[in-house]
């Protein structure tokens, strides 16, 4: 068997061996919390990762919440919301749109492209005042880039706070809290090289946080449990000396897509002249449902996705592709693949090949 | 580093020695071991269902799930995996507690838990909802007649630790269990600090939530789980949200590493519990007969019976705690719970048992785990003893107490 080829890293990204490394010299030091040497030591490495993630993002490490996960960071900016109106696209993750949906969230429209129809979030915002709203930078499906920094101003213009979801652009573009002027900003460690089980909420300022988590008084009391010190260094060990050249898959991502054009000339790509993430392309193909090209690539040991990774498990049409006016029967035949700095042209032509017979038996079969 | 410190005294281990086992522990080299592909060889997203990276994680996780369950004779679909016990602490209390808010919102526990249930219980009561906090005896055991007359017919949940993180008191779980089916209440436990430690059975407890910490029992830290019974089922209201992982109660990637090493440190401490337990309660009683043979006005904090086998606290009388800290600075030791460890008040939980202020701050936690060897107990033994002696000499209330003054009956002058 050849080796396999891994096109899935919207939804994990291999860790990188910086970030391992450091990991293992960490899992065998003691509490932080604790006074004694061991947890001291813990301590130090835990507060060095913290001021790491802080300069990457230009933040104060002060504001810096480390929580378990992504998922866990988008709850609390949405728990914090504190009555204020909510307001998000249907294209959000999961984990900022069912926390959303529980406080009655008002949803604004997307154009085709997946990108906000900025007058429609004004007219939303002008009839919300102070609202806080919840935009990503990166979609997790399509890869396409959201205007923040203006959609911040437009917020900030009407009272309201903007919450960015940055889990899926953190560590391949550059990324600087300021600069996006989000209040709060989700970034999460496994999708860029780093562990799973390591995630921040970072604030654009020092502000009272009310806690999803309540106990020990970790993290400022913002976030009680004894911290996960191995995978914050491991965060850390990734933003300084992770994968680089993420800029490199842009051109495998215009290769893919040249070769979904060449073997189906009417195969829609979403966002596809839009500003994207380089990594990410999602596509439909005229005919044939997506899940048999996910099974052939498979077989072949191509790792894709349908869609996002989460937990459902059920073929359901893509819920960011409908929410762009995208109609159930070409959502259904949507395919993301999504690249890393370790993808290869070799990789991207073994793809080729698959594509091709599968296509190829698809037209023989009608 | 531990293993960095490369200074030996003659017939002495290596320096400083660890004996905070109930703070955290270190990872078991074998659950190191076991983690260690999921990092990078089999790196999928557990959740990802469309192709072999995404299963073969999921199958790790599942077996790592399956582990769990069998050390608390749970059945694998009834484990929530989070990350951490705190996490699943506020998960069952204000989970449970939430989804029946129309119906019964009252919540029972002890003023000795953790400080995330306390936490928890005190976000509750703000919400609305009335919580009591049942004392203790003076051996730190619950008093199982007060605990049923507590019970109201708006009780929908009772909250007792398993065993206490700072005296190691192991409570009546099988009794407490008995009391709440028999009212219907739910009977959640913190089993932090007893999970591999003691045998348990949700089923013979009667359990219906029970939580799970990773680096308690010699796994990672990062990780954890939530037992949750499903005949009767119990049913909460998530914390967090999202992907709808852990079948809606806890949305969030699985940290697949962090799931296994769990899962390995489980299947260790099942086929060791017995024999570490043995091990463990001979080191302990080594180290407090050897303290007493040597020290007059020591005193054990909680029941000595009932007990986790790793874990001594005392209090030494007429010494400062934080001047007995720095006496034995070569023992990584805890006075008082370390997640408030860095504050100088009096343990609550030695409080509770009605140990005076002076006292409770005089007392050390020694935690004994499973890298504690006999030599570090004999270390521990004269260094302690040397600590005390030393400062007893420089202490005036010391010096009345064996001119056979009694100390409490000094009126002290107000400044």
């Amino acid at each position: 068997m050849t080796e396999r080829i891994y096109f899935d890293w919207n939804g994990h990204a291999p860790l990188v061996a910086a970030a391992k490394a450091a990991m293992c010299e960490m899992l065998a030091l003691g509490n932080a919390s604790a006074v004694h040497a061991d947890g001291r030591e813990a301590r130090r490495h835990i507060e060095t990762a913290r001021r790491v993630l802080a300069d990457s993002l230009g933040a104060d490490s002060a504001n810096i919440i480390f929580t378990a996960s992504g998922t866990e960071a988008n709850n609390l900016a949405l728990h914090n919301a504190r009555g204020r109106p909510v307001l998000l696209a249907a294209s959000e993750h999961e984990s900022v749109l069912r926390p959303a949906l529980e406080q009655q969230a008002i949803l604004f429209p997307l154009d085709s492209h997946g990108l906000p129809d900025l007058l429609g979030l004004e007219e939303a915002l002008t009839r919300h005042p102070r609202a806080f709203v919840a935009a990503m930078l990166a979609n997790n499906e399509t890869g396409v880039l959201w205007p923040i920094a203006e959609i911040a101003a437009l917020v900030h213009r009407h009272g309201g706070l903007l919450h960015c979801d940055a889990s899926q652009a953190f560590g391949r573009m550059p990324v600087d809290i300021d600069a996006l002027g989000a209040d709060f900003l989700t970034v999460s460690a496994h999708k860029m090289g780093g562990p799973l089980g390591a995630a921040a909420l970072v604030l654009a300022r020092d502000q009272a946080i009310v806690p999803l988590l309540q106990g020990g008084g970790q993290e400022r009391g913002r976030r009680a449990g004894t911290e996960n010190g191995p995978a914050l260094v491991g965060f850390a060990a990734a933003i300084l000396d992770g994968y680089r050249d993420w800029q490199k898959t842009r051109r495998l991502r215009d290769h893919l897509e040249d070769i979904v054009r060449e073997v189906d000339p009417r195969a829609r790509i979403f966002g596809e002249d839009r500003a994207r993430l380089d990594n990410t392309t999602c596509f439909a193909l005229s005919a044939g449902s997506g899940h048999s090209l996910v099974i052939a690539c498979d077989l072949a040991g191509i790792g894709i996705s349908a869609g996002a990774a989460c937990s459902s498990g059920t073929v359901k049409p893509s819920r960011v592709l409908q929410a762009m006016g995208v109609d159930e029967a070409t959502a259904r035949r949507a395919l993301r693949i999504s690249l890393g700095p370790t993808n290869t042209e070799d990789e991207v032509s073994r793809f080729r090949q698959v594509v091709r017979e599968r296509c190829g038996m698809l037209e023989s079969a009608a | 580093m531990r293993g960095s410190h490369t200074q030996v005294r003659t017939n002495h281990p290596q320096l400083p020695i660890y004996m905070d086992y109930q703070s955290t522990t270190p990872c078991d080299p074998r659950v190191v071991t076991a983690m260690l592909p999921y990092f990078t060889q089999h790196f999928g997203n557990p959740h990802s269902r469309s192709h072999t990276y995404g299963w073969e994680a999921e199958k790790a996780v599942d077996q790592a799930r399956a582990e769990v369950a069998a050390i608390i004779g749970a059945d694998e679909k009834e484990i929530v995996f989070t990350s951490g016990a705190t996490e699943s602490n506020n998960l069952a209390i204000k989970g449970v507690v939430n989804f029946q808010r129309d119906r019964k919102r009252h919540v029972i526990t002890t003023v000795t838990e953790h400080k995330c249930v306390l936490d928890a219980c005190r976000h509750l009561e703000l919400e609305g909802s009335k919580v009591t906090y049942l004392p203790v005896k003076k051996n730190g055991l619950v008093d199982l007649d007060e605990l049923e007359r507590a019970i109201t017919p708006e009780t929908v949940l009772v909250s007792i630790m398993a065993a206490n993180n700072e005296i190691g008191v192991i409570q009546p779980l099988a009794e407490i269990g008995r009391i709440c089916r028999a009212h219907k209440v739910y009977f959640h436990t913190d089993a932090a600090q007893a999970v591999g430690k003691i045998p348990l059975d949700v089923n013979a407890m009667n359990i219906d939530l029970l939580s799970v910490s990773g680096h308690k029992l010699y796994g990672p830290k990062g990780i954890g789980a939530l037992y949750v019974r499903r005949k009767p089922r119990v049913r909460l209201e998530a914390l967090i949200h999202g992907g709808g992982q852990e079948r809606g109660m806890r949305s969030g990637t699985l940290p697949t590493p962090l799931c296994v090493g769990l899962g390995e440190a489980c299947r260790i401490a099942r086929a060791e519990m017995a024999s570490e337990a043995e091990r463990l309660r001979q080191l302990r009683d080594r180290l407090l007969s050897g303290i007493q043979a040597r020290l007059p006005d020591v005193y054990v904090n909680g029941d000595l019976e009932q007990r986790l086998p790793g874990n001594l606290n005392i209090s030494f009388a007429y010494v400062e705690g934080e001047g007995l800290m720095m006496g034995i600075k070569n023992l990584a030791v805890s006075s008082g719970s370390a997640c408030t460890s860095a504050s100088l008040e009096p343990s609550y939980v030695l409080r509770a048992l009605g140990v005076e202020e002076e006292m409770a701050h005089t007392s050390i936690r020694f935690g004994l785990g499973r890298f504690t060897t006999e030599q570090d107990v004999d270390y521990a033994i004269e260094h302690v003893v040397e600590a005390v002696e030393r400062l007893r000499q420089m202490s005036p209330l010391w010096e009345m107490a064996q001119q056979g003054i009694d100390i409490k009956s000094i009126q002290w002058a107000e400044h």
